[in-house]
């Protein structure tokens, strides 16, 4: 008998922690959300045995996708093995059930904090994200009844000054996350905190949908939508990533982490998608320093996990919700 | 100095305002304030604190919603239009290409947290400017003609003194070049010397572009610089209208000359 079997005849729990009138609220505003692609849809947010800033949104939007026989995915800045997204795994086994992987091609719903896969995601898989501030014009204007009017009357022209601020302290764009971008041509989204290297891969097969649980908004892209990143004529988008390969896997074309390795300045650059790397080093690929210490496999889930914790922890300045 | 003359070719007033009632509840904000604004005419309003001046402008400006009344502004591509039946998007985009608005308080006016140069570009942004090195030449050339050096393009408002960030407002809001600007005490909380200059160049840039202007003021001086016409307010009501001139040297409602003789002599 698995435990979501014991919880659910102790009457304790739902199917996936939430009652079905709560899923049936959240699904009516994922479901507007997908009719009007980037429109930020009010959902009355549940509290969730978890703090604000740890996914509560993402958690909501996964409980109301979830059914009984989907495969679920995990991850958090691309690591299926970093707390936030063990934990969440955890939850769902727990109070839904579900199989699990840490493969993505395997997984039918994933939850994400701030990457989007480095594999292609196909049309029946559904990828979730976090999100800590849905509105992109939050910084710029603080109040909520003129964000609302700005978008209401597409009045965006805000959106580029703050690139223009970029450009005029930096020399360029120096936005590397939360990259604004415009959804079918009509609203501008916070596309979560992703890095900007991950802004071309919004176009996808799969279903995209955003939750803030403290914002209490959802929001989504439907398959194959038009995402643009908003940029200048003289200075046009750039996807960016470090200039290296992975050290592990040897990867060119994957967002990567750097590590400090000890206090004598030496540092690595690894995949941020564990199961990328895996994958890769499974097929055979193997980076610089990929063959030192310990075998492929325990590399990733001792040395390289335990540095990516600490690069996580540097990094929950921003925090998911 | 010329007020348009009647009788000119194309008489359509820029602006005519008829009836303008806006209410506080029971007290009145203005009552029945009726005028007709030339292209190029300069219209001065003056009055007390409380006397209804502020409310006017910001009715006129669609800031808030008057309770009776018409605002008629002469629109680039369908003529004269009754802005307070426009649509909140028309109006809106009325007010960042053919209005602009110089409010008292530069704070109010601009956005503290962005670069001087980012300040000017927010309108060409707003209306679809998409080429950075443009947009600063823009930015820099409107920092020139109000007088503040193209060094302090990236520094923040609030690292520029009151008089600058006043100027920088007015360049904010001239850059995409309108028509009618509303102005809530241009030159309110500046020492007289700043004050000097900065009427100086708004003389010098309405006369060069061609602008109109409502400039609300309890300072007479600052209308008997710039004020083509003027109308004195109390309590609500329009007392006196007429020539800036004609007005203030020989006043004739009994709240007018009291006005004028209050004015301190140095």
């Amino acid at each position: 008998m698995t435990d979501h079997q014991k919880l659910a005849e102790a009457g304790d729990y739902n199917f996936a922690y939430l009652d079905e009138q709560t899923k049936r609220m959240i699904r009516r505003a994922i479901l507007k959300g997908l009719a009007v692609p980037g429109y930020q849809v009010p959902f009355a947010s549940r509290e969730m045995p978890m703090p604000y800033g740890w996914g509560t949104g993402g958690v909501q939007v996964t409980a109301a996708t979830l059914t009984p026989d989907d495969t679920l995915k995990v991850i958090d800045q691309g690591a299926d093995d970093t707390t936030n997204a063990v934990s969440i795994r955890k939850f769902f086994q727990r109070t839904a059930g579900v199989a699990t992987t840490e493969e993505t091609q395997k997984a039918s719903v994933i939850q994400t904090r701030h990457r989007i896969p480095e594999a292609t995601l196909s049309e029946d898989q559904v990828l979730v994200y976090q999100v800590p501030i849905p509105e992109p014009l939050r910084f710029l204007e603080p109040r909520e009844t003129e964000t609302r009017k700005m978008h209401s009357l597409e009045e965006y022209g805000l959106m580029h000054v703050k690139l223009y601020e970029d450009i005029s302290q930096h020399g360029d764009i120096a936005t590397s996350y939360a990259y604004p971008v415009k959804v079918e041509d009509r609203y501008v989204m916070d596309p979560s905190p992703i890095p900007k290297f991950d802004n071309p891969k919004l176009e996808m097969a799969a279903i995209q949908l955003f939750g803030a649980g403290r914002e209490q908004r959802i929001y989504a892209v439907p398959p194959y939508t038009r995402v643009v990143s908003l940029d200048f004529e003289d200075y046009p988008f750039e996807a960016s990533k470090a200039d290296h390969a992975c050290d592990l896997c040897a990867a060119e074309d994957s967002y990567l982490d750097e590590v400090i390795l000890d206090d004598a300045g030496s540092r690595m650059f690894v995949c941020s998608d564990t199961d990328y790397c895996r994958s890769r080093r499974a097929a055979g690929h193997v980076g610089r320093l990929g063959e030192t210490g310990q075998p492929a496999e325990a590399g990733q889930s001792g040395e390289a996990g335990q540095s990516e914790k600490t690069g996580q922890s540097e990094k929950t300045g921003e925090e998911a919700a | 100095m010329m007020a348009p003359q009647v009788g000119e070719q194309d008489m359509t007033p820029l602006l005519q305002v008829n009836g303008l009632t806006k209410m506080y509840g029971a007290r009145i904000g203005c009552r029945d304030v009726s005028f007709d604004l030339y292209p190029g005419e300069v219209m001065g309003i003056v009055g007390e604190s409380g006397s209804g001046k502020s409310t006017l402008l910001n009715a006129m400006a669609g800031h808030h919603a008057p309770d009776r009344g018409e605002v008629i502004f002469d629109t680039r591509a369908d003529g004269p239009q009754d802005t307070l039946k426009m649509s909140e998007p028309e109006r809106r985009m009325l007010g960042r290409t053919d209005w602009a608005f110089v409010h008292q308080h530069a704070r109010d006016g601009l956005r503290m947290s962005v670069s001087a140069g980012g300040n000017i570009g927010e309108r060409l942004m707003a209306v679809g400017g998409r080429h950075y090195g443009e947009i600063r030449a823009q930015a820099a050339d409107w920092l020139g003609r109000v007088e503040i050096s193209d060094s302090r393009i990236d520094d923040r408002p609030s690292a520029f003194s009151g008089g600058m960030q006043q100027r920088l407002q007015i360049a904010r809001n001239l850059v995409t070049g309108p028509r009618l600007v509303f102005m809530d005490e241009p030159t309110g909380g500046l020492d007289v010397s700043v004050q000097a200059r900065l009427l100086d160049l708004l003389r010098g840039l309405v006369r060069e572009m061609g602008l109109s202007a409502i400039i609300v003021t309890h300072d007479l001086a600052v209308v008997r610089l710039l004020a083509d016409r003027l109308m004195v307010m109390k309590d609500g009501h329009v007392v006196e209208s007429g020539l800036t001139d004609q007005v203030l040297d020989d006043p004739q409602h009994a709240y007018t000359q009291l006005l004028v003789s209050s004015v301190l002599q140095v």
